[in-house]
């Protein structure tokens, strides 16, 4: 019974987590129309060239589509790589900042041993990223990437600096809304997912058309983290918790029969 | 209870600070024998090279097996072979250059034998979600012809997912837009 048993015993009997064999879908949930946001969004200019016009072929799962990368085999993650603040010999300046939540699927299992990536400006909104000609001052101390592997619980704890906002060359006076870039691999090519944390209660959200690319506001509500003073260290960095929803099994294992 | 996915966001210019590294292009470790490249160019609807992009591969060695944690038949025996590879540009010239072997026919589920193909994800500024396609090669013509994929993609639109032979492996290009656009998958 490997894998099957583990974690606190809370009722008096093992809790079940996940079992990497036992449960591993054989197909993943269809996502709809409307829960990502549209390739083509003209308000976003550079989709304007980027997307595709002729229609999405349907893909049926197969074994490639449900399968997904090793861990081990890419690049080794340390516990150094998820502490932004430490990856150089002075600390950055900013808010000192904890980034929590876990990884689930959309059956509400949470998803162990995946990577997650994650990606940000300075507190000055500037990236260091030959590209970034904002001039906002580089911080000699933050790099500004990290990765971290989830736990038997699906956790993830990244400690950084709150990015600040910046400005784009979208429309006139465009600024996008503090956020951090996270990459998720999950379990299968299937659930792979990249998108963006926000800040709660951003003055910028109204107007940014990337956030307003998600087409309702329970979605675009899910990119934005949420104030924890429970894990807010006392004397050291405020806590933001923010919780990811890879798609889950489909309904029928091998109903598509590829 | 089922919970509404996460959805996705742009992948934005500045990927390039966090996601590539440097084995990232090597699906199979160098040297393998019977590795091949597989080069190509992504292409903007105005047919110019997109500089800025980041592209994933993910697929079966030759022998049809995976390099997969969660058990799913029977695991890759191909020494150094990870299956999955990562390229990405922050403002190269389109380009792109993976280093892997063939992948093998798989057989699904339904008893159908899938031609050997390589599931891609494409990320970039401007696409608010990944573009999934596949690459298939041009010299798998039997194979090909059976593949229950690529016999739902209207024909005159196959070839753009038909990596060509070429010098040290294939060729294959990608297009946004345009009468050489790519087919795209819904997965
Ligand atoms: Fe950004």
């Amino acid at each position: 019974m490997t894998g099957v048993t583990g974690g606190d015993d809370v009722d008096g009997g093992p809790r079940r987590i996940y079992d990497p064999v036992a449960d591993t879908p054989l197909s993943y949930v269809r996502e709809g129309v409307g829960l990502h946001p549209p390739l083509d969004f003209a308000e976003y200019k550079s989709t304007r060239l980027r997307h595709p016009q002729r229609p999405l072929v349907y893909l049926p799962q197969g074994v490639t589509e449900v399968t997904g990368p090793v861990l081990g085999l890419l690049a080794p993650v340390s516990a150094l790589d998820s502490d932004l603040t430490r990856q150089h010999a002075g600390e950055p300046i900013g808010e000192r900042t904890i980034v929590f939540g876990r990884v689930f699927d959309t059956e509400g299992k949470p998803l162990r041993n995946t990577l997650v990536e994650v990606w940000q400006a300075n507190a000055c909104g500037r990236y260091r990223h030959r590209w970034d000609r904002f001039p906002a001052p580089l911080d000699p101390n933050f790099s500004g990437a990290g990765r971290a592997v989830t736990d038997e619980e699906g956790r993830y704890r990244f400690v950084t600096i709150k990015p600040g906002p910046y400005p784009w060359g979208n429309h006139y006076n465009a600024w996008r809304p503090a956020h951090i870039h996270f990459s998720l691999l999950g379990r299968a090519f299937a659930q792979r997912l990249v998108t963006q944390m926000y800040f709660p209660g951003d003055p910028l959200f109204r107007y940014d058309p990337i956030f307003n690319s998600i087409p309702d506001e329970a979605g675009r509500d899910r990119l934005i983290s949420r104030f924890s003073i429970v894990e807010t260290e006392p004397n050291w960095a405020l806590a933001y918790e923010f919780d990811i929803y890879l798609r889950g099994p489909g309904a029928t294992p091998f109903e598509e029969a590829l | 209870m089922i919970f509404p996915s996460t959805p996705s966001q742009t992948v934005g210019p500045y990927f390039a600070i966090g996601m590539p590294w440097p084995e990232g292009p090597h699906a199979v470790a160098p040297g393998t024998v019977g590795a091949v490249t597989i080069r190509g160019t992504v292409y903007d609807g105005a047919g110019v090279p997109i500089p800025d992009f980041l592209l994933e591969t993910w697929q079966a060695d030759p022998a049809g097996r995976f390099v997969d944690l969660w058990g799913h038949g029977g695991p890759s025996e191909l020494a150094g072979f990870r299956g999955f590879a990562r390229v990405g540009h922050e403002d190269g010239d389109g380009s792109f250059e993976l280093l892997t072997v063939k992948p093998g026919a798989l057989v699904l589920g339904s008893g159908a034998i899938a031609a050997p193909h390589i599931d891609v994800s494409l990320f970039a500024r401007g696409l608010l979600h990944r573009c999934v396609t596949r690459f298939y090669f041009a010299d798998e013509q039997a194979a090909n012809a059976a593949d229950p994929v690529l016999a739902t993609v209207p024909p005159e639109r196959r070839e753009t997912l038909l990596a060509r032979v070429a010098e040290g492996g294939y060729e294959i290009d990608i297009h946004l837009q345009g009468p050489h656009e790519t087919v795209f998958f819904a997965l």
